[in-house]
């Protein structure tokens, strides 16, 4: 397929107002199951945690999980939602091989949470109030594989396995209304919110909110309309992009796309849109209109989902802080300047370095490191693999240095090893004796062996020229292979010179 | 004809307690019965003697060894194909489950096997149980013991025959317009579809989840009730189920008093589009109501007039839904319709082979009901009348206790004489479907035979929703009273079956 010509980006934000919305389907982290007592676990054997219900066999019925509509509460709680009083779950009807039933259980007319927003910050520092639309409880689907053919898709493959593993685990839908104003941070702000409600599911403890394992899954709305133009234009639904990243990346790939056939005179389709990441592009799926139908109706196997006015009450005084709070309150206590702050949370390190203070470190020790040192690792790591550090360990690190134990080229070398799952830094230093080497005498012996070599430092160092006193270091730390305590060679060597 | 099939559940209950038999000898009986006769009814689609047997010995076992057992323990019973069985073929009568067996029971069953019922077989039903007479059965209709020319009533007339003619003394049924009255009409035998989630519904193959309720089938009130008080029971596997128990319904079948209760004639289930020897007879049990002090009391039922086609949109509605999981891809059929299989054709041409025409008929129905454009038109509309009859019982409740009209407008009708005419067969459940729209309890119990054609005509008893003991007490007040005027039990003018 020829890829779309696009827009120049600020041309097509000259031209056009952007106006987009977001779907975020969050995978609750319960025990079991939706609808039944399977395991809801990342990772087994296909086809293992499965039983009649959730694989649709003939007389099943659906049990809803309690645990799902309390983490379905808090999540529209956390939002400012406010609580359906008596929510019915609802079929959503279609057939697809990975979704045994062929209907969804869904939610329809009566969302278990409606009316709430969500403030967020982009890169930029603006905030924008993102109004929530609803957020409703469903199932997931099973996975499906499709085998033979070259792409990998249904489309000429030889045969398609289904895994039901998925199928009927707890997903809570979030859904924006139409989100206008953010102009060219629009991308930036579609990444922004994704963030802040993976930070809010994390921080209730409600989802894993592991984008690469798809804990949360993004579908981004856009559209654009001439500037002062009343009617929305028509709108692509770009599918299951799953990293921040890709979803910036998608909305303003939407964007230019659409900006390029709308001033060519062209019409934008009604469809989904799939996100590929190796090319930066979206192509079409399936065209989807406001008629699709789905033909919803009230489950008749379930009752309606009425939670007490005491249980929305004690859930809500269970909620942890907000998000905007805690960037505040750690702002405050890590005293970082506003473009440091800035940069962690674009970087969503605020939990690794929280963890890692927590540990024991100094704010800007935590700081150095998993913005350092850690990101250039994970940035030149394959996308989505997962470093193998914890914020405890970077911590001990952080401790080794301060305690002059390591120096920081040394720590660098002991966090390869740990990365390489060697252990803990101290383990490490201890095992590959890695430790600076302070021990006066010896460091003295390589002192005078490097003068030795230079007879002419100390009468320069006499008459006040430090930087003469480099090359003796050097030469001390080239011969200690990089171990010595740099610093307190140099002031070994200041006091042999004024001896 | 050994003399033990005759015997009711609970006179067979009183010997085995005594152990002047085994449950072994009561099920080979059955067991024999059907080898005889089964030919000719065709009640069961599924026999299982083996397990039965097996079932039947270890009952004797406990009770040899004094294990505490229940009322019924070691009595034999029959299932409808449409409850999932681990240890039978369980196909609700359909080509596209022929064969499945499921890896577990329906809660009913778990309770009939805890309570020691040795199961004899899967019975015959119109395929997921659409229909009046068992012609939609994919496995061939099921024959009307007291004429064999004639239906047994549907969807359940394997369980209806399968009482009627002896082969168990009790069956387990199923009822979403009338599967389980209707066939007891016709059948002269006694059936109570109970209040909407007094049963559990967990491994009953779903037609319409809103109407479907379990019901126990027998050929007296008492054996009726007892087998309700075994599988009624909240069961957390059904959210829909009732989480308070409804008392016992054996009880209620003893007490044979209806003095002082006042019985509701639903004006709008009598009189014209009645046959006349059903209508005769329903006048003759109220005479014998009256005269035992009941007070007899016309109510007025506006909104039934629009039941059938209410029940006719909301009925495929949900089964649209419900049958859309026969898609070959996890069990059951499959049809590859040769080069270029994809999912989609594979799909539509295992349920074009799999489904026989009623259920194509009503899938396409519910599928438009529930279409946008239609959805408020029809499914909506629907569910408006369904709210309208569920205040004219209200509102006839509070005038009476329990309501009575005919089970049905006819008596048993031959094959063929409905089949090609599915408008016919809707309006045969006419009196019998707003119970199932309402949830509430009804009953229907032997009322004679019509003169016209000598064949049984049934009387139908409603309660409001959770008062089921009501058509215990006043259906076992009536059979008394009619058992002392016919000088016998109506089964027993049945006509002796050709055995071959």
């Amino acid at each position: 397929m020829a890829k779309a010509e696009l827009m120049n980006y600020e041309k097509a934000l000259e031209q056009f107002e952007v106006v987009i919305g977001l779907e975020v389907h969050v995978e609750l982290n319960t025990k079991t199951k939706m609808f039944c007592g399977c395991k809801n676990e990342f990772g087994n054997e296909p086809n293992t945690n499965v039983c009649p219900i959730c694989i649709a066999l003939p007389g099943a019925l659906p049990a809803v999980n309690k645990t799902a509509v309390e983490s379905s509460i808090k999540i529209g709680l956390a939002l400012g939602c406010d609580i359906q009083p008596t929510g019915r779950f609802a079929r959503k009807n279609y057939f697809y091989p990975d979704l045994a039933k062929n209907f969804q259980t869904s939610q329809y007319d009566e969302p278990i949470a409606f009316n709430g927003s969500l403030e967020v910050e982009v890169p930029s520092g603006d905030v924008h109030n993102v109004l929530i639309e609803r957020a409703h409880m469903e199932e997931d689907a099973g996975k499906l594989t499709h085998i033979g053919g070259a792409t990998g898709r249904i489309q000429g493959a030889e045969y398609s396995l289904v895994d039901y593993n998925r199928a009927g685990v707890p997903l809570v839908e979030i859904v924006t209304k139409p989100i206008f104003g953010a102009g060219a941070e629009a991308p930036e702000l579609a990444a922004a919110y994704v963030r802040s409600i993976r930070e809010i599911v994390k921080a209730l403890g409600v989802s894993d909110a592991r984008m690469e394992r798809g804990n949360v899954r993004c579908d981004a709305n856009v559209s654009l309309r001439l500037h002062g133009a009343e009617k929305l234009g028509t709108r692509t639904e770009t599918k299951n992009v799953n990293s921040l990243r890709s979803i910036e990346r998608a909305v303003r790939y939407e964007i230019q796309r659409q900006a390029h056939i709308l001033a060519n005179g062209g019409t934008i389709t009604q469809e989904t849109r799939h996100w590929h990441e190796d090319k930066g592009s979206t192509s079409a799926g399936r065209p989807k209109s406001d008629a699709d139908d789905y033909r919803y109706f009230p489950e008749p196997d379930l009752v309606p989902v009425q939670p007490s006015k005491e249980l929305i009450e004690s859930l809500r005084a269970s909620l942890p802080e907000k998000p905007a709070d805690r960037r505040k309150r750690l702002a405050g206590e890590w005293n970082f300047s506003e473009l440091e702050f800035r940069d962690v949370v674009n970087a969503d390190l605020l939990d690794q370095i929280e963890e890692t203070v927590a540990a024991g470190a100094k704010p800007q020790a935590a700081r150095k490191w998993w913005m350092g040192e850690l990101a250039r690792i994970a940035n030149e790591a394959e996308e989505g693999t997962e470093l193998n550090v914890t914020p405890a360990q970077v911590a001990e690190l952080a401790k080794l240095i301060e305690d002059g134990k390591i120096n920081d080229r040394l720590a660098r070398e002991v966090l390869g090893y740990v990365l390489a799952g060697e252990g803990s830094p101290a383990e490490i230093v201890t095992a590959r004796g890695l430790e600076v080497v302070s021990d006066d005498g010896a460091l003295i012996a390589a002192i005078e062996a490097a003068l030795a070599n230079s007879p002419d430092v100390i009468p320069a160092i006499k008459e006040g020229r430090m930087q003469a006193a480099g090359q003796v270091i050097g030469a001390v730390m080239k011969a200690m292979a990089g171990s010595a305590d740099a610093a307190r060679v140099r002031e070994l060597l200041i006091e042999i010179a004024n001896k | 004809m050994s003399e033990l099939i005759r015997k009711s559940a609970s006179e067979l209950a009183e010997l085995l307690r005594n152990k002047e038999v085994s449950s072994v000898e009561v099920t080979k009986a059955h067991l024999e019965r059907s080898d005889t006769v089964d030919g000719a009814v065709h009640s069961y689609l599924y026999q299982s003697p083996e397990a039965a047997l097996i079932a039947a010995a270890e009952i004797d076992r406990q009770r040899a060894a004094g294990d505490s057992m229940h009322a019924l323990a070691g009595v034999p019973i029959a299932v409808k194909d449409n409850l999932a069985t681990t240890d039978a073929p369980t196909t609700a009568g359909s080509k596209i489950l022929e064969g499945w067996v499921p890896p577990y029971d329906a809660t009913v069953v778990k309770k009939l096997r805890a309570a020691g019922m040795p199961i004899l077989g899967k019975t015959n039903l119109d395929e997921f149980a659409m229909g009046s007479s068992t012609e939609f059965s994919a496995y061939g209709p099921s024959r009307n013991p007291w004429d064999l020319e004639r239906i047994p009533g549907g969807s359940g007339g394997g369980s209806s025959s399968v009482v009627a003619s002896f082969q168990a003394p009790l069956a387990i049924g199923s009822d979403t317009g009338g599967s389980i009255r209707f066939p007891a009409a016709v059948t002269g035998t006694v059936g109570t579809k109970p209040t909407y989630g007094a049963v559990s519904r967990y491994g009953v193959i779903a037609l319409a989840s809103s109407l479907d309720q379990v019901g126990p089938v027998a050929r007296n009130v008492l054996d009726t009730a007892l087998l309700q008080d075994v599988i009624a029971g909240h069961d957390k596997h059904d959210s829909t189920s009732l989480p308070e128990s409804l008392g016992s319904m054996a009880d209620a079948a003893r007490k044979l008093d209806v003095k002082g209760m006042r019985i509701g004639v639903i004006k709008q289930l009598t009189g014209e589009g009645f046959q006349k020897g059903v209508s005769a007879r329903f006048q003759e049990s109220l005479n014998l109501l009256q005269a035992a002090g009941a007070e007899i009391v016309e109510v007025s039922c506006p909104s039934f007039e629009y039941a059938i086609a209410a029940y006719y949109l909301i009925l495929p509605a949900e089964a649209s839904s419900n049958l859309a999981k026969y898609d070959s891809v996890r069990f059951g059929l499959r049809v590859e319709p040769g080069e270029n299989a994809t999912i989609e054709r594979v799909m539509a041409a295992t349920r074009e082979a799999g489904f026989g025409p009623e259920v194509k008929r009503r899938i396409i129905l519910g599928t438009y009901a529930l279409s946008s454009g239609s959805y408020d038109k029809f499914y909506g509309a629907a569910l408006k009348v369904r709210t309208l009859i569920q205040r004219d019982f209200a509102e006839a409740f509070s005038k009476a206790d329990v309501l009575v009209s005919p089970t049905a407008p006819t008596t048993a009708f031959k094959f063929g004489d409905k089949v090609d005419d599915p408008l016919a067969m809707y309006l045969n459940d006419i009196a019998t479907i707003p119970a199932n729209l309402a949830g509430i309890p009804g009953m229907s119990l032997p009322n004679g035979l019509a003169e016209e054609d000598g064949l049984p005509v049934g009387i139908q008893l409603l309660a409001p929703a959770r008062e089921d003991a009501r058509l215990y007490q006043v259906g076992g007040f009536l059979e008394q009273a009619h058992e002392q005027v016919w000088g016998k039990r109506m089964i027993d003018f049945a006509p002796e079956l050709e055995v071959r």
